[in-house]
């Protein structure tokens, strides 16, 4: 691996609310008669433009915390404010307004639309917030340039490989300018090369401001991130903050 | 999402899977096209029999004596003569409703031109007899009144008259002779064709009636030996029509209440309307069965579209997860079965069209393309796609983002 170095976090007026801030958050599952506790008072705030990698065996609630600062679920008890903005009562019509103009999601399994040219899948964000049929073409190109894939516009998601495909996800999260990236196990299908791609690509966005939430169950991953909040049994058990490891790729022989 | 951006989303979407699509338009294309088709028929039908009715004459009403009855021995229909020429003017000028009115007599004769001879119906009549049976000349001209008062000698003829006895060519300005009697025919009848019954229609001599009386009949005594046309002013008076000729030639025979009609009046006009209404009825019935086809076919669109919905749970995760809220995804998937229905709604209205064209060339009729059944069977596959396609929509829309991106096809 590569020797750390230092990314200084983005300075942003501490004025400003953190985007995430979650207090005392329970998410109770009804499962026939059986009441599954996924998170037992949960609280964390996490300040614009830092980077947090959630841990956790499987179990621990962190799918089920990611859900919840993802917007796709809402907390049993407790108060979530996205950006200042309490979204923990919200129905799931304004959940969606909410995802599709704050949050941008990286999956382990890509989630691209099969058979969708890159460009297409990377333009669905914005055909759901109205933008209109040019500019969704000029951002979303705009998007895969950024991600290196400008002269893959046009190809399909089984055309391209598992990192090309995961760059087309990052393209379609950066492109409706959120505030929160949420990567779920985003280099769980990913070999390590291509892994370290990933995440450099998830270092860029912090350096722009970005807040970047990675949920991973590998510690080689969660040292990317300059927070690791560790759940175990639905409360977190360890929140620490350290020097985030560099991502960068090792030079490969010429090819 | 603007509406043209959702259809053209819904498009995408079926695109990515052409051949099932494809499938499942057919079932509302064979509604549609039997829809279209059976009501093609009908209508190719109704016209036809319309057709054979107006050949006849518009609005017509024939009068013809009652039976004769001496000394208890009772004649046929038509026997008696107790139609009179006066009658004819008193039709004409005392029933309201009544437009035209001329008598029509008729005899068999052997007819001769200049080296072909044939044996034909011939006519006695009024020029007012033209308007009644909507007879026109394709060349040469009709007999007027002037011909009629005067007993000229003229005649008007027939298609096959032509063909027989001129081998086609124009017979304006020749001679015929009817028994010993030669006429001068200054005009050719358009073609009519062929009565429901196969009577030839067009295998005709007109003369003017004067003229017939006084040289076929052999004599100008006021009884009228056939019967007489009447043409009402419009389809909806021929009942008037008929009940005031009644009257007038009732008022006019001074047959006491107590008397039956001296006469019979036959409103074919009412005979054709119900013939019509017949052909409707079968129509509808057509139609109705058709729509069946429709109906199952839009069941076919909703089948596949709660398919689809299953098949697309990811997707439906996908884009609920950048944003589409349920209404989003309600909306693309009804946009799915409206633009399904609605493209087998176009597509079953070309191959209706096709069908009852061929089917009219085959029976021999127009073709009649009904252009509001085609409308409504294109908004009815519409509104199938709609009804049918807002189930599995509703289902698409309520699906949990979480578990819907968890769904392993």
């Amino acid at each position: 691996m590569v020797a750390a170095a230092a990314i200084a976090p983005p300075a942003i007026g501490s004025a400003s609310a953190p985007v995430i801030e979650i207090e005392d958050v329970t998410r109770v599952y009804h499962l026939g008669d059986v009441d599954v506790h996924a998170l037992r008072g949960v609280s964390l705030r996490v300040e614009r433009g830092e980077s947090i990698a959630i841990m956790g065996t499987s179990g621990s609630g962190k799918s089920t915390l990611m859900n919840l600062i993802g917007c796709l679920d809402r907390p049993t008890s407790g108060t979530y404010r996205l950006a200042g903005k309490d979204v923990s009562r919200l129905s799931a019509s304004e959940l969606a307004r909410v995802r599709g103009e704050r949050i941008g999601f990286v999956f382990q399994n890509f989630n691209l639309l099969a058979r969708t040219s890159a460009v297409e899948n990377v333009e669905l964000p914005l055909l759901y917030a109205g933008v209109g049929g040019h500019e969704r073409r000029t951002r979303a190109i705009a998007a895969l340039e950024q991600v290196g894939l400008g002269s893959r516009l046009d190809h399909t998601p089984n055309q391209l490989s598992g990192g090309q495909q995961q760059r087309v996800a990052i393209a379609r999260a950066l492109v409706s300018r959120p505030e929160i990236v949420l990567a779920d196990e985003p280099t769980g299908n990913l070999d390590s090369r291509t892994s370290v791609e990933v995440m450099a690509m998830m270092q860029a966005l912090v350096a722009k401001g970005i807040t970047v939430v990675l949920v991973t169950h590998e510690p080689d991953i969660a040292q990317y991130a300059a927070r690791v909040l560790t759940l175990k049994d639905g409360k977190v058990v360890s929140d620490t903050r350290h020097e985030p490891v560099r991502a960068v790729l090792e030079p490969e022989v010429a090819s | 999402m603007s509406p043209w951006a959702t259809i053209k989303v819904a498009i995408k979407a079926l695109l990515r899977n052409k051949l099932r699509s494809l499938l499942t338009v057919l079932g509302i294309v064979i509604g549609v096209a039997a829809v279209i088709a059976m009501v093609a028929i009908g209508q190719g039908a109704r016209n036809r029999v319309k057709g054979v009715f107006e050949a006849m004459g518009t609005n017509l009403l024939v009068v013809s004596p009652a039976s004769q009855n001496t000394g208890g021995v009772r004649g046929g229909g038509g026997t008696a003569s107790t139609l009179t020429f006066s009658d004819i003017d008193f039709i004409r000028n005392e029933a309201s409703a009544v437009r035209w009115v001329a008598p029509q007599l008729q005899t068999k004769v052997q007819a001769a031109g200049d080296d072909q001879n044939w044996n034909t119906q011939v006519t006695g009549t009024t020029p007012a007899y033209f308007q009644i049976r909507s007879w026109a000349t394709t060349s040469g001209q009709l007999f007027d009144d002037a011909a009629d008062a005067g007993g000229a000698k003229v005649a008007v003829v027939g298609n096959t008259i032509v063909q027989q006895l001129y081998g086609g060519a124009d017979p304006v300005g020749q001679t015929v002779r009817l028994g010993n009697v030669p006429f001068t025919i200054v005009g050719v009848l358009a073609v009519k064709g062929q009565s429901p019954m196969g009577q030839d229609y067009d295998d005709v001599i007109i003369i003017p009636s004067r003229t017939f009386r006084a040289k076929l009949q052999g004599g100008l005594g006021n009884f009228l030996r056939g019967s007489i046309y009447v043409s009402a002013v419009s389809a909806d008076a021929t009942a008037l029509a008929e009940r005031q000729v009644t009257e007038v030639l009732r008022a006019h025979h001074k047959l006491k209440d107590d008397e039956e009609d001296d006469f019979r009046v036959r409103n074919l006009a009412e005979f054709a309307e119900a013939q019509s209404q017949s052909t409707d009825t079968i129509t509808t019935l057509l139609a109705a069965i058709a729509a069946v086809s429709l109906l199952v076919g839009g069941i076919g669109v909703m089948n596949i579209m709660l398919v689809s919905v299953v098949e697309r749970t990811r997707e439906i995760g996908i884009r609920m997860a950048v944003g589409a809220r349920p209404i989003d995804l309600m909306v693309q998937f009804l946009a799915e079965a409206l633009v399904l229905a609605a493209l087998g709604g176009l597509i079953g209205l070309g191959v209706g069209a096709l069908a009852a064209s061929t089917l009219a060339t085959k029976f021999g009729w127009a073709v009649v393309f009904p252009s509001d059944v085609a409308a409504l069977a294109v908004l009815v596959s519409g509104g199938i796609g709609v009804t049918f396609g807002l189930y599995p929509a509703v289902k698409a829309s309520r699906l949990d983002p979480i578990t819907a991106l968890r769904f392993e096809a």
